[in-house]
């Protein structure tokens, strides 16, 4: 990336994510495994994106290169306008990942606490982020429990509040709700709506679940494996998210159009692949 | 009990004799937990008496407990001060090794070129019979010195909290890597926040294990000859005058300090995790 390319964007106006004809493979002892190509997405400030797909089409790989956990092998990755390495060491997202990884030995209020710690916040204003923190994931009363005696949702909660304690703009999920009960899962959604209306940062969010991608995000990226890459971009038009969503008409629509997109992304991988008809 | 309970006053209702629930449940649980082996234990001392006095089993084959235990109390302050010292050979020596393994443990597991060279060299150590060096160490210090015998405790107690701390500082699970990563958090956070912590009861088992291979390493390096200190020493002495009986109380000695250090290490090891195993209960 050149600094010209940077300057070009001013960080306020840029959109929070920006991949650029984005390319990942991995080198195997069996060889080259291409996971993304040629990946094109922007994602606007504010803005709530799921990536759906079948296993294999890279979506957790796209998410990792976004958060720079994850070199891309060409292309670039933005984040605010930054290079994605930067983004990353100034905090610019949090992330949660499916499995809530707590840490055991810590109370919940002090996992809240660990990424403030890291980066050199003081005891007092990190204490107070965190009760503000555990107030919006409605865990106050279980500031010194551990996460052993919270349920697997508790926990997830716990983790999404550990996710925003750098107030992020953007928050980047890989599957956090893959773990729970239906349920559960939808209170989650439900909660994870009111939780991005209240911080208004952009989600990029990963899930195998259509109901889940089309009740949370404003725009549903479709992915297909072999190579991993972006085969649509589907809007999801349903305003503001309250459970009568669930029931609405075009919620069943667009469970639809994104169903068919999907199924349209077996076509060819049967044709190419003999042993995906197996 | 039933002449306690006819001196007590009538009026008074609350008799010892009474408990509360709790206190019954204690009681069955204790009678569960300590009744076995107290019976096991006194029925197998009684056996083995009953066995040396009925085929007239002579002392230098196996000495009987009765003989034992007098031995013990005509020489019971000597036995104690040899404890002692066998003791403080094993604590200090267990001491040393436990800063040494923990140390290396931690550069171990921050450079993994100080791994890639450090663990094929313990693991060579751990290969050796540890208490033969202790007469080649008797030769370093002056002849009345206990230090030769403490270094190879500390070798000895070195080699299990080392491996045992190195794994339990190796093992990061993906999703802790990834979230620190996403932290932008430097090595060494990673080694205090997750490490250490992960690490903490993988260090106890190891100095379990070392606690008991300390006093086994501290009694053997006393055979080696050295300076006339401590509960080996006290053993070929023992033997070398043909007093067998004393020589199973020396040895009887050595259990007591070798029980000794088990049950503190299980303190220490409660004390500290006791809040993680609370929470897990």
């Amino acid at each position: 990336m050149s600094a010209a390319a940077v300057a070009e964007t001013t960080p306020a106006a840029s959109p929070a994510v920006e991949v650029l004809g984005a390319d990942k493979v991995f080198h195997t002892r069996r060889g080259e495994v291409v996971a993304l190509r040629g990946i094109e997405l922007t994602v606007e400030r504010g803005e709530f994106v799921s990536l759906i797909g079948p296993s294999g089409c890279g979506k957790s790989t796209l998410l990792r290169l976004i958060a720079d956990l994850l070199p891309a092998s060409s292309g670039t990755v933005r984040v605010n306008g930054k290079p994605a390495r930067q983004a990353r060491r100034d905090q610019d997202y949090g992330f949660a990942f499916q499995q809530a990884g707590l840490l055991d030995w810590r109370t919940v209020r002090a996992n809240v606490e660990l990424p403030l710690q890291l980066h050199g916040v003081g005891r007092a204003r990190r204490r107070a982020r965190a009760e503000e923190l555990l107030e919006l994931v409605g865990l106050s009363d279980f500031a010194d429990h551990r996460p052993q005696q919270l349920s697997g949702g508790m926990q997830q909660r716990v983790a999404i509040a550990r996710a925003l304690a750098e107030s992020p703009t953007l928050l980047l999920m890989d599957e956090p709700f893959g773990a729970l009960d239906e349920m559960t899962r939808e209170r989650m959604q439900t909660e994870l709506v009111r939780i991005t209306g209240e911080t208004g940062a952009a989600v990029v969010f990963v899930t195998h679940s259509i109901p889940e991608a089309v009740f949370l995000s404003q725009r549903v990226v479709v992915m297909s494996p072999r190579p991993g890459r972006i085969t649509q971009l589907i809007d999801v038009p349903l305003g503001d998210r309250t459970e009568a969503t669930r029931e609405a008409p075009e919620f069943y629509a667009a469970i639809t159009s994104v169903r068919e997109a999907l199924r349209g992304t077996h076509g060819p991988t049967a044709v190419n692949d003999p042993t995906a008809a197996l | 009990m039933t002449a306690l309970r006819r001196r007590t006053d009538p009026d008074r209702v609350v008799s010892p004799v009474r408990s509360t629930p709790a206190a019954a449940a204690w009681a069955r649980h204790a009678g569960a937990v300590v009744l076995p082996p107290v019976v096991f234990g006194v029925a197998f001392i009684a056996l083995w008496q009953l066995f040396v006095r009925a085929a007239d089993v002579k002392p230098y084959v196996l000495a009987a407990p009765s003989d034992i235990w007098s031995a013990f109390t005509e020489h019971h302050g000597r036995i104690i001060d040899a404890t002692i010292d066998t003791g403080k050979n094993a604590l200090v020596g267990l001491i040393i090794g436990a800063v040494i393994g923990v140390l290396l443990a931690a550069l171990a597991a921050r450079f993994s070129w100080f791994n890639g060279m450090a663990t094929p060299l313990v693991s060579a150590l751990a290969a050796v019979p540890i208490v033969c060096l202790a007469p080649l160490f008797n030769h370093m210090y002056s002849l009345l010195s206990s230090t030769p015998r403490r270094d190879v405790v500390a070798i000895a107690a070195f080699v299990p909290i080392f491996i045992n701390t190195v794994r339990g500082l190796s093992q990061l699970a993906p999703v802790h890597r990834e979230l620190m990563e996403s932290y932008a958090a430097s090595g060494t956070a990673v080694l205090i926040r997750i490490r250490i912590p992960n690490a903490l009861p993988h260090f106890f088992t190891g100095l379990r294990v070392a606690a008991s291979v300390a006093v086994i390493t501290a009694v053997v390096a006393e055979y080696f000859g050295g300076v006339k200190k401590g509960l080996g020493s006290r053993i070929t002495d023992n033997i070398g005058s043909t007093d067998y009986p004393q020589a199973w109380a020396s040895i009887l000695g050595a259990v007591v300090l070798g029980l000794i250090f088990f049950v503190v290490t299980l303190t220490v090891e409660r004390l500290v995790l006791g809040r993680r195993a609370a929470a897990l209960a």
